[in-house]
C-alpha cells in the first residue's frame, strides 16, 4: 500500500468498523519508500474472506492485494519470551530453545529471554511447552508472509 | 507566477468547472475567502449552518450529476459537516468538501478549533487528504474530483491548514491524473455478460430490480431500452426511482419495505433476478432468508464489495451500468434468441391481478387533508416534471410512491443514512443548478425544523422553492412503528408546541399557506406554483393518523405485506 500517514488506520479502521478479526497486522516500508506491505492475519467464513478482500481493495491506498493462503507461501513471527530461569529450569529451557531453534539472547542471574522465529503455529507450540507461570513477559511481532517459489506481489 | 494556496484552491475550483460553493466561513478558512472575494468565476453561496452546506453541494450532485462542493473551517465547522458527508457516502454522491485546519505546527496541540477531521471523516469519506505542503495542493484536487466522480462514486475530503493556503508554489492544474492504486473497473467481463443474457432469455418470470447506480452511472437510457426490448417488468428501489418512467406500463413502482404490491409480489415468484446498480439493502430484501426463493440472481454494480455481500449472486458482473447494459443489448440484437413469449404472457397477466388490488388506494372521503393527497397534487400541478427533494420519514415515502418520476436526477432524498433535515438544503442545491426549474422540497414539520435556518439563506439568493409541509404534528413513521409495534405507546413521537409556519415563512420574507381543508389542496397548489420567484411554504393540516401502507414488518419476508 501507499506509504502514506494514515494508512494504517484506513485498514484497522476498516476491520472495527465492519466487525472483522484481526488476529495480527504487521506494516513496514519496503524496497520502494514509496511503498509499504502489510500482512494482516484475519479468520472468517469464505464469504467474510470475500468480503475482506473487496473491501480492502477499495481502500484508495491498497495498491495490490493477495490472499496468500490461497497458496503455497512462508509464514514468519518472532517471539521474545522472558522466562524465569534458576536452578533445573536454566538446562530446561536452553534444551527447549535448541529444539524450536531458538535463542537465548539476554540473560540474567534469574532469568532468560529466548529470541524464537517461526510460523505462527510453531511459535504457539513453543508457549504451550512452557508453563504458564514460568513466563515473566513475552512480545509477538505478528506474522510476515511472502510468497513460496519466483511469485510476488509485482506479477 | 506563484500563488498562494487560497488561491491555487480556487483556480483549481474553476479547472474543475465548479460554478457554486456551499460555505460558511471561520478563522481557519480566511484566506480561502479573502481569496474568493477577488474573483468571480466560482460563486460562494452563504447558508446558515455547516450541515446544510453539505446538504446543498449534495443536492446540486444528486441533480446534476456533476461533484457538488462544500467549504467549512476547522473544528466545529467540519463536525458539522460530518452528517451531510456520511449522507452523501451512504448514497454514492460525489462530493469534495474543503475543510480549514489549524497551522500545520499546531496541529496535535488542541489549538483552537482543532479537530482530527481526517480521523473523524474517514469512515464515512470514500478518501480523505490532509494536505501538508502547498506544492502538492493543485494534484490533490485533482485527485479528490477524479475519486469522487468516478468508479462507486463518493464524498472526498481535503483538509487544509492555515499556513498551507498562505504559503506560495507555481500553479499548474495537471490536465489528468492517474493512481496506480485506483482504476476503477467499467467495462463487464464479456463471458459473464453472455452468461447473464442466457439466463435472462431462459426465464420464465424476470424482474429488473435496479437500483441509484444507474442514476449514477447514467445508465437510464439504456435501462429503458433493455427492458423495453425484453417486456420485462422494472421495479426501482427509492434511490433508483426515475431510472426508469414511472409512468411506463412495465414499471410496478417501488419495492422493499414500503414498496407497491406488485412489485413484492413479483419479486417473491420471480425466477430471474436482474439486479442492476442495487446494493440488497435491507430495506428492499425484507427477511434475508425468505428473500426470491426461486430466483437465480445476474447482479451488475460497478462496486465488487455490493455483489454476494447480503445476497449469494449466481452471474455477478463488475462493470459501468451503461457499459454493461450496451453489451448485452448489443448481444440481444444480434442474436436470434427472444423471451419465452408464452410465459412471459402468463406472468403478466398474474402482474396484472397483483396490481389490481390497487395498494396505494387510500380514503378520500375522510374529510381530513390526507398527505398522498397533497403529493398528487404536487405531481398534477408540476406536470410530474419537478426536482422534489425529500426529508426523511413517512412523507419520504409517501413522496416516493405518488410522485410518479419519469427522470433520473429528478427525485432527491437521503436513502441510506435517512437524515431528517436533507430536504430544504438540498433543494438549495438543486435551485442553483436549475434556476428556472420548479423545486419542490416535501418534507414534515418534524424533519423541516431540523435545517429551518436556511430560510433566511433562500431569501438572501432569491431562492423560490415550494415546501410542502406535511404536517400531522407527529413524528410520524416512529408514531407508526409505535402504533405497530409498542402497542400505541407514542412515546415523544408527538410535536407539541409547534411554531406557526405561515407567520415563521413571513417572518423570514416569504410567503406561507395554511391548508387544513381537502377541498382547498388543489387550489392552493396552483396559487403557489403561480409564485414563481417566491418562496412558498405551504403548511398542510394533514390526517395526523395516517400511515405508510403497504408495509412489511420486521422479520417478514416481500410476500408478507401489511396492505391496510
Amino acid at each position: 500500500m501507499e506509504n502514506e500517514a494514515g494508512a494504517l488506520s484506513r485498514v484497522a479502521g476498516l476491520f472495527s468498523a465492519r466487525g472483522y478479526n484481526i488476529e495480527s497486522l504487521t506494516v513496514a516500508p519496503t524496497e520502494d519508500a514509496s511503498m509499504s506491505r502489510m500482512t494482516i492475519v484475519t479468520s472468517g467464513s469464505e464469504e467474510i474472506i470475500e468480503q475482506i478482500t473487496k473491501q480492502l481493495n477499495k481502500l484508495i491506498d491498497v495498491v495490490k492485494l493477495v490472499n496468500l493462503s490461497e497458496d503455497e507461501h512462508i509464514e514468519r513471527e518472532m517471539a521474545l519470551i522472558k522466562v524465569k530461569a534458576v536452578g533445573e529450569a536454566r538446562e530446561e529451557f536452553k534444551r527447549l530453545a535448541d529444539i524450536f531453534n531458538g535463542r537465548i539472547i539476554d540473560v540474567t542471574e534469574a532469568s532468560y529471554t529466548i529470541e524464537l522465529t517461526d510460523s505462527g503455529e510453531k511459535i504457539v507450540e513453543f508457549i504451550a511447552a512452557i508453563n504458564a507461570d514460568q513466563i515473566i513477559e513475552m512480545v509477538r511481532s505478528g506474522v510476515s508472509g511472502i510468497a513460496r517459489g519466483e511469485k510476488s506481489l509485482h506479477a | 507566477m506563484e500563488l498562494t494556496g487560497a488561491e491555487i484552491l480556487v483556480r483549481s475550483l474553476k479547472e474543475e468547472g465548479v460554478k457554486h460553493l456551499f460555505g460558511y466561513p471561520g478563522g481557519a478558512v480566511l484566506h480561502i475567502y479573502d481569496a474568493l472575494y477577488q474573483q468571480e468565476d466560482v460563486k460562494h453561496v452563504l447558508v446558515r449552518h455547516e450541515q446544510a452546506a453539505t446538504h446543498a453541494a449534495d443536492g446540486y450532485a444528486r441533480s446534476t450529476g456533476e461533484a457538488g462542493v462544500a467549504l467549512v473551517t476547522s473544528g466545529p465547522g467540519a463536525t458539522n459537516a460530518v452528517t451531510g458527508i456520511a449522507t452523501a457516502f451512504m448514497d454514492s454522491i460525489p462530493m469534495v468538501v474543503i475543510t480549514g485546519q489549524v497551522y500545520s505546527n499546531m496541529i496535535g496541540n488542541d489549538a483552537f478549533q482543532e479537530v482530527d477531521s481526517i480521523g473523524i471523516t474517514r469512515p464515512c469519506v470514500k478518501h480523505n487528504f490532509l494536505v501538508k505542503d502547498v506544492a502538492d495542493l493543485a494534484e490533490t484536487i485533482k485527485k479528490a474530483f477524479y475519486i469522487a466522480t468516478t468508479g462507486r462514486p463518493g464524498p472526498v475530503v481535503i483538509d487544509l491548514p492555515k499556513d498551507v493556503t498562505a504559503n506560495k508554489a507555481e500553479f499548474n492544474y495537471p490536465k489528468e491524473i492517474s493512481m496506480r492504486s485506483y482504476n476503477p473497473v467499467v467495462e463487464g467481463h464479456i463471458g459473464q455478460i453472455k452468461r447473464a443474457v442466457t439466463m435472462m432469455l431462459g426465464a420464465k418470470r424476470p424482474i429488473l430490480y435496479t437500483g441509484g447506480g444507474v442514476v449514477l452511472g447514467r445508465g437510464a437510457a439504456e435501462l429503458t431500452e433493455l427492458a423495453q426490448r425484453l417486456n420485462y417488468p422494472v421495479t426501482n428501489t427509492l434511490m433508483g426511482l426515475g431510472a426508469y418512467p414511472g409512468t411506463d406500463k412495465q414499471f410496478l413502482g417501488m419495492l422493499g419495505m414500503h414498496g407497491t404490491y406488485e412489485a413484492n409480489m413479483t419479486m417473491h415468484h420471480c425466477d430471474v433476478l436482474i439486479a442492476i446498480g442495487a446494493r440488497f439493502d435491507d430495506r428492499v430484501t425484507g427477511n434475508i432468508e425468505k428473500f426470491c426463493p426461486h430466483a437465480r440472481i445476474i447482479h451488475v454494480d460497478i462496486d465488487p464489495s455490493s455483489i454476494s455481500k447480503n445476497v449469494k449472486v449466481d452471474v455477478p458482473i463488475v462493470g459501468s451500468v451503461p457499459n454493461v447494459l450496451q453489451e448485452m443489448l448489443a448481444i440481444l440484437k444480434d442474436g436470434d434468441k427472444k423471451p419465452d413469449e408464452q410465459a412471459l404472457g402468463e406472468w403478466w397477466k398474474q402482474i396484472t391481478e397483483w396490481r389490481d388490488i390497487d395498494c396505494l388506494k387510500y380514503d378520500e372521503q375522510s374529510g381530513k387533508v390526507k398527505p398522498q393527497q397533497v403529493v398528487e397534487a404536487l405531481y398534477r400541478e408540476t406536470n410530474g416534471d419537478a426536482y422534489v427533494t425529500s426529508d426523511v420519514g413517512q412523507h419520504q415515502m409517501w413522496a416516493a410512491q405518488y410522485y410518479k418520476f419519469d427522470k433520473p436526477y429528478r427525485w432527491i432524498n437521503s436513502g441510506g443514512l435517512g437524515t431528517m433535515g436533507f430536504g430544504l438544503p438540498a433543494a438549495m442545491g438543486v435551485q442553483f443548478a436549475h434556476p428556472d426549474a420548479t423545486v419542490a422540497c416535501v418534507t414534515g414539520e418534524g424533519s423541516i425544523q431540523m435545517c429551518i435556518q436556511e430560510l433566511s439563506t433562500c431569501l438572501q439568493y432569491g431562492l423560490p422553492i415550494k415546501i410542502i409541509a406535511l404536517n400531522n404534528r407527529y413524528l410520524g413513521m416512529v408514531r407508526q412503528w409505535q402504533e405497530f409495534f409498542y402497542d400505541g405507546r407514542y412515546a415523544m413521537s408527538y410535536m407539541d408546541a409547534l411554531p406557526d409556519f405561515v407567520k415563521l415563512a413571513e417572518s423570514y420574507g416569504h410567503v406561507g399557506m395554511r391548508i387544513d381543508n381537502p377541498a382547498d389542496v388543489d387550489g392552493a397548489m396552483e396559487e403557489a406554483m403561480k409564485l414563481k420567484d417566491r418562496l412558498v411554504f405551504m403548511d398542510f393540516v394533514t390526517d395526523s393518523e395516517e400511515n405508510v401502507y403497504p408495509m412489511i414488518p420486521a422479520g417478514a419476508g416481500l410476500n408478507e405485506m401489511i396492505l391496510v
